[in-house]
């Protein structure tokens, strides 16, 4: 035993200090950490691509607002096209998927901070899919999206919706999109945040005047452009 | 000869780590259901897994206020004291000298409880800016979830580590008892935190 030996002269107050040390940077990385992430994350691609998939998160959340995620059913999925159309109508999966092809590249960015970049889409663009129901009447100004998820619903108007890198989306990544992604379709608008690209899509209105989105009543903005809404 | 036992943690120290440890597995368990995708499917509900995961948050916190305000401060004074002074044998010790005689807390005990108490002031302040994020663009900053995230990541390394000294490791698991019952083996201790004098 070195119980006899008086050490307390020489202590030092590491606790606190690593206590308080971890805490501020802590704190402060509220300020540069995203900055910092991307830095790395493309220092760290290079290396995660070797490694086996599943490994490093993909970096997508999936967020929901009701109890389960809707079920998709090939032959009994439908989606209606309704409103300031000329020729509202009724989609199948098939007669979807037999409309013009898009494919796109784009990044994605959700309002809480988190971002998945090089997401490969396919779908349809909004002017093709309003062709099909005879094209939008001449005062129709808004496309609103009823989720099958309820009560999520949101909009865009005719012009943020033809914009050249919009679509309604049936794959990812080259296969058909996953249930958390919003089989069978979902909206995707990469320069506004996730909230404004709905999943479970099973209804568009085309209508003259929005109404405040699920997320919208909830007090975020109608426009949602990236690095330039909701505080950013 | 009769096994001697002395007393390592008080009842307020053991059931703040109870407290904490408790909570941590539950926010661990619920945080993970909204984060992973294909637990968030697998699981969905999600807003009430976001009730599990504040109300157990704010659980928590009232009970560490709880054990503290109820408990016996003063030796939780004592032993924060203990926890804050590395002195030579300490500092030599973590530089993996692990011979050099250690008080009741060993130097890595002692950095462990500081970067735990670091962690839980983090996830608390992040959890929160979270929260009203959702309600308040004042309170949305786009590294809140990065730091939530990687405090987790970190965590779960430490759980880990902790898990293995506490459960596995032969040496050092005797200490598990010191956490439950709250008495060591006279000759453990004396081997273990020759410095220490119960």
């Amino acid at each position: 035993m070195d119980a006899g030996r008086d050490t307390r002269g020489d202590e030092r107050t590491y606790g606190r200090r690593a206590f308080l040390g971890v805490t501020l940077v802590g704190l402060s990385s509220l300020f540069w950490g995203k900055s910092a992430w991307n830095a790395f994350s493309g220092v760290a691609s290079g290396v995660s691509s070797a490694l086996p998939p599943g490994l490093i998160p993909s970096g997508w959340r999936i967020y929901t607002v009701a109890d389960t995620m809707p079920t998709f059913h090939p032959a009994t999925w439908r989606l209606r096209i309704d409103g300031l159309v000329e020729r509202p109508r009724t989609l199948t999966y098939e007669e979807l998927r037999s409309l013009p092809r898009a494919e796109q590249i784009s990044n994605f960015h959700c309002v809480t901070g988190w971002s998945v970049d090089h997401v490969h889409w396919g779908g349809v663009r909004f002017r093709d899919l309003l062709a099909s129901a005879g094209g939008a009447k001449p005062n129709a100004r808004v496309l609103t999206f009823v989720s099958a998820e309820k009560p999520y619903v949101d909009s865009l108007t005719l012009r943020q919706a033809e914009l050249h890198d919009v679509m309604l989306a049936y794959e990812m990544d080259g296969k058909p999109l996953p249930r958390e992604h919003g089989a069978p379709v979902r909206v995707v608008i990469p320069d506004m945040y996730g909230y404004k690209n709905v999943k479970w899509v099973e209804r568009i209105v085309v209508g003259d005047t929005a109404s405040p989105g699920y997320w919208e009543q909830r007090g975020y903005d109608v426009d949602a452009w990236v690095g330039r809404s909701n505080g950013y | 000869m009769a096994t001697e036992y002395v007393r390592r943690f008080s009842r307020t120290e053991r059931t703040l780590h109870w407290v904490h440890a408790s909570a941590f597995f539950v926010l661990l368990g619920s945080g993970l259901v909204l984060y992973v995708p294909k637990l968030s499917e697998l699981v969905g509900r999600r807003p009430f897994m976001k009730d599990v995961h504040v109300y157990t948050a704010l659980a928590w916190l009232a009970a560490i206020v709880l054990v503290v305000a109820v408990g016996d401060r003063r030796g939780l004074a004592r032993t924060l004291r203990e926890l804050d002074r590395f002195d030579e044998d300490d500092r030599v010790w973590l530089r993996r000298r692990w011979t050099r005689p250690q008080g009741r807390f060993n130097a890595g005990q002692k950095l462990n409880a500081a970067l735990t108490a670091a962690f839980a002031v983090l996830f608390a302040v992040s959890g929160g800016l979270l929260w009203l994020g959702e309600r308040d663009t004042r309170f949305r900053f786009a590294s809140t979830v990065l730091l939530h995230d990687g405090l987790m990541y970190v965590s779960l390394v430490l759980l880990v580590g902790h898990l293995y000294l506490a459960l596995i490791y032969p040496a050092t698991r005797h200490a598990l008892r010191g956490m439950t019952l709250g008495t060591v083996r006279r000759d453990w201790a004396e081997e273990h935190h020759a410095k220490w004098q119960p």
